[in-house]
């Protein structure tokens, strides 16, 4: 059987796992639309929250972003990952407790205000939509070099399928999906890596062969990575280049931000109880571990793998040569990498090798002659290691259920912001069970259809997004929820100013380094030169965080505090008896 | 409603737990693998240091065991104060 056929095959028999759980997982009312009945089990909701957390960015880009970038790019993993110690102790369990169905809701209610309301539902917006695009262009990819369509046709495909369980089964459709999504991606970024670590160290668990001996030197692979890219002039793989300001900004900027994020707030709303919101949150942080302890792994060792694929006898002897890259059956994998353009060499001193070294490659006067984009490490990790290909195919298929899992959450927070907040809590109060149900239902469908149009035509800032996305979790949501449920003063006035003053500030500062709106040529600073310090601007969500609450702590302390029946509101999501009242299966 | 005087107690217990925890929390990620790390350098990991360790994945590890003992201890807690669900 050839590559495409077992593509097809395998990627086909997920995409009828998910649409059968579609069948199967209909949402009957507007409980199940949006908060999956709340019967969720925890253990199956720390799943679904894994899948939902993880993007096409964590399967994907991060092992390739930890490979080149070494020690400074451990703010992704602690950040990434440190945000759920936050969610389970600061949020999670309170805003169950609350037992309404969105993010924007809890805010209107705990401010007792309209504008507190509307601003959160704009901040939700933005940051799903923003990370959306992300997750539909990672669709286009992987259909378009795993099952040889074009770009549109595999996003039209992966729209179709999310829309069939998105719009049938609501949040409990999306929720079991995830499951399934789940499942799939860990074991496809997992079998991989195990081989990978298995050559080079003789350890099958990649975390810990990260750590050990290699099998051909005897030295440990970092000593012998760093050895490597030492003798090439490349930075030291374990130090430290980053500020340390900037480095822990950025991961204090990255933990609250993921705390933040309503598509993942949201997950904790389903599950029964309040002490089921605390273990689930430990539930979801174990299955994200699982690739997150894999990914420095695979980072490392297929930096080191790069290294002696490009010095086959060594970085004191002779390069690979172009006669070799061109023919060596070994080499197969350079070759198809090469025809997608993500891989590139160009003997550009014309002495028959190819020489991988600091500099960039784009650059006529540079040294270096090949360009590694970061996607590679993980997409073609199977083929380095000269794995089968039912491997391939399945990273395939783990590839398109990360980015179609997220999409999905982000999705779902979007359409129950617009017909629960906006249209339910504004628009029409009055509206009846049913015309909620259906305006949700209608809502998502046009946001799928936003967002494919959006993967369609990505705005030529959507490499830029993250720091938007998190920026504006971090200034804005995170501290508004924290100050509801921990402090009983914070006032409307209060939190209103302070959401838009940290708001403003992140986004006048992204802006002034990114460009106005991501125009190009509109910035004032660069990241490498910043404004504050060495404060760069995807570092900034921590500094807007900490002006919104010293904002809203000062303008409520000078005005009146909140009425008796919101600190009697305060009071009763902060124990968790009375939770169980909103199960209904 | 609920208990005033026993839920203020419950609330301060609360607190106090994530106070711990928090401290756990920063210390092995923004101390340990960041502040810190240059006083750990002379502890040796598999080729590097402590601080690359936590890092990378110590500060991970910590933290599932982080929220588990959390929950744990807020289930007694919760039924100590008799506000279990």
């Amino acid at each position: 059987m050839d590559q495409f056929t077992l593509n097809l095959l395998v990627v086909g028999a997920t995409f009828v796992l998910y649409i059968g759980i579609a069948i199967w997982a209909r949402a009957g009312t507007t409980s199940e639309f949006y908060a999956a009945g709340r019967g969720v089990h925890p253990v199956l909701n720390g799943m679904a929250t894994g899948a939902d957390w993880m993007s096409a960015a964590s399967f994907i880009s991060m092992a390739g972003i930890l490979a080149f970038g070494g020690f400074n790019t451990s703010a992704y993993l602690m950040g990434w990952t440190g945000g759920f110690v936050l969610l389970a102790m600061l949020l999670a369990p309170y805003l169950r407790k609350f037992g309404k169905f969105t993010v924007p809701e809890f805010i209107g209610d705990r401010f007792y205000s309209q504008t507190a309301r509307t601003v959160a539902v704009i901040c939700l917006i933005v940051a799903s939509v923003t990370y959306v695009i992300g997750q539909m262009t990672g669709v286009g990819v992987a259909f378009s070099r795993f099952l040889e369509v074009e770009n549109s046709t595999g996003l039209f495909i992966g729209a179709g399928v999310v829309f069939m369980y998105a719009v049938l089964g609501g949040m409990k459709g999306i929720t079991y999906t995830q499951v399934a999504q789940y499942v799939v991606l860990i074991v496809a970024y997992t079998i991989p890596a195990v081989f990978i670590s298995l050559e080079l160290t003789g350890n099958p668990i990649p975390g810990l062969g990260l750590f050990s001996d290699s099998v051909a030197t005897g030295q440990p692979i970092l000593t012998e990575l760093n050895g490597l890219l030492a003798d090439l002039g490349f930075a030291s793989y374990t130090e430290q280049s980053d500020t340390m300001l900037n480095m822990f900004l950025f991961t204090m900027s990255l933990m609250i931000g993921t705390a933040g994020l309503p598509h993942v707030i949201v997950r904790f709303f389903t599950v029964p109880k309040v002490s089921d919101a605390r273990t689930s949150a430990g539930w979801a942080l174990v299955f994200i571990a699982l690739l997150y302890l894999t990914a420095p792994a695979v980072g490392a060792m297929a930096r080191l793998n790069l290294i002696n694929t490009f010095y086959p006898e060594g970085t004191q002897s002779q390069p690979v040569t172009v006669e070799a890259l061109e023919t060596a059956p070994n080499l197969d994998w350079v070759r198809n990498w090469a025809q997608t353009g993500l891989l590139q060499f160009n003997d550009k001193n014309g002495d028959g090798a190819i020489q991988y070294l600091p500099g960039n490659f784009a650059d006529a006067a540079s040294p270096n002659e090949l360009s590694v984009n970061n996607d590679i490490i993980v997409l073609a990790n199977p083929e380095i290691a000269n794995l089968p290909g039912w491997v391939i195919a399945l990273i395939a298929a783990g590839g398109l259920a990360a980015a179609l899992s997220t999409a999905a959450g982000l999705l779902m927070a979007i359409s129950s912001a617009v017909s629960h907040d906006l249209i339910k809590g504004q628009i029409n109060p009055a509206i009846s069970e049913k015309g909620e149900l259906l305006s949700a239902r209608i809502a998502m469908a046009v946001a799928i259809a936003v967002a494919t149009w959006l993967g369609l035509n990505p705005p030529g800032f959507a490499a830029q997004t993250v720091a938007l996305a998190f920026g504006l979790a971090a200034a804005s949501i995170f501290p508004a929820l924290m100050m509801g449920i921990f402090s009983k003063r914070v006032n409307n006035k209060g939190a209103v100013a302070g959401m838009l003053s940290g708001l403003i500030v992140t986004l006048v500062y992204i802006f002034l380094h990114k460009g106005w709106f991501f125009m190009t040529g509109t910035n004032s600073f660069t990241d490498d030169d910043p404004l504050l310090l060495s404060i760069k601007s995807t570092s900034f969500g921590a500094i807007g965080a900490l002006i919104n609450f010293a904002v809203a702590y000062a303008v409520s302390s000078a005005t009146d505090e909140p009425p008796a029946e919101i600190q009697e509101l305060v009071e009763s999501i902060r124990v968790p008896k009375g939770a169980g009242g909103a199960i209904d299966h | 409603m609920i208990d005033r005087t026993s839920s203020n107690a419950y609330w301060k217990a609360n607190i106090r737990i994530i106070q711990i925890s928090l401290v756990v929390w920063f210390l092995c990620s923004f101390g340990f693998g960041i502040l810190l790390r240059p006083l750990l350098s002379g502890i040796n990991v598999g080729g590097t240091d402590l601080g690359f360790w936590f890092a990378q994945q110590g500060a991970v590890l910590v933290f599932i065991v982080l929220i588990f003992v959390y929950a744990r201890k807020m289930n007694k807690l919760d039924r100590e104060h008799g506000v279990e669900e």
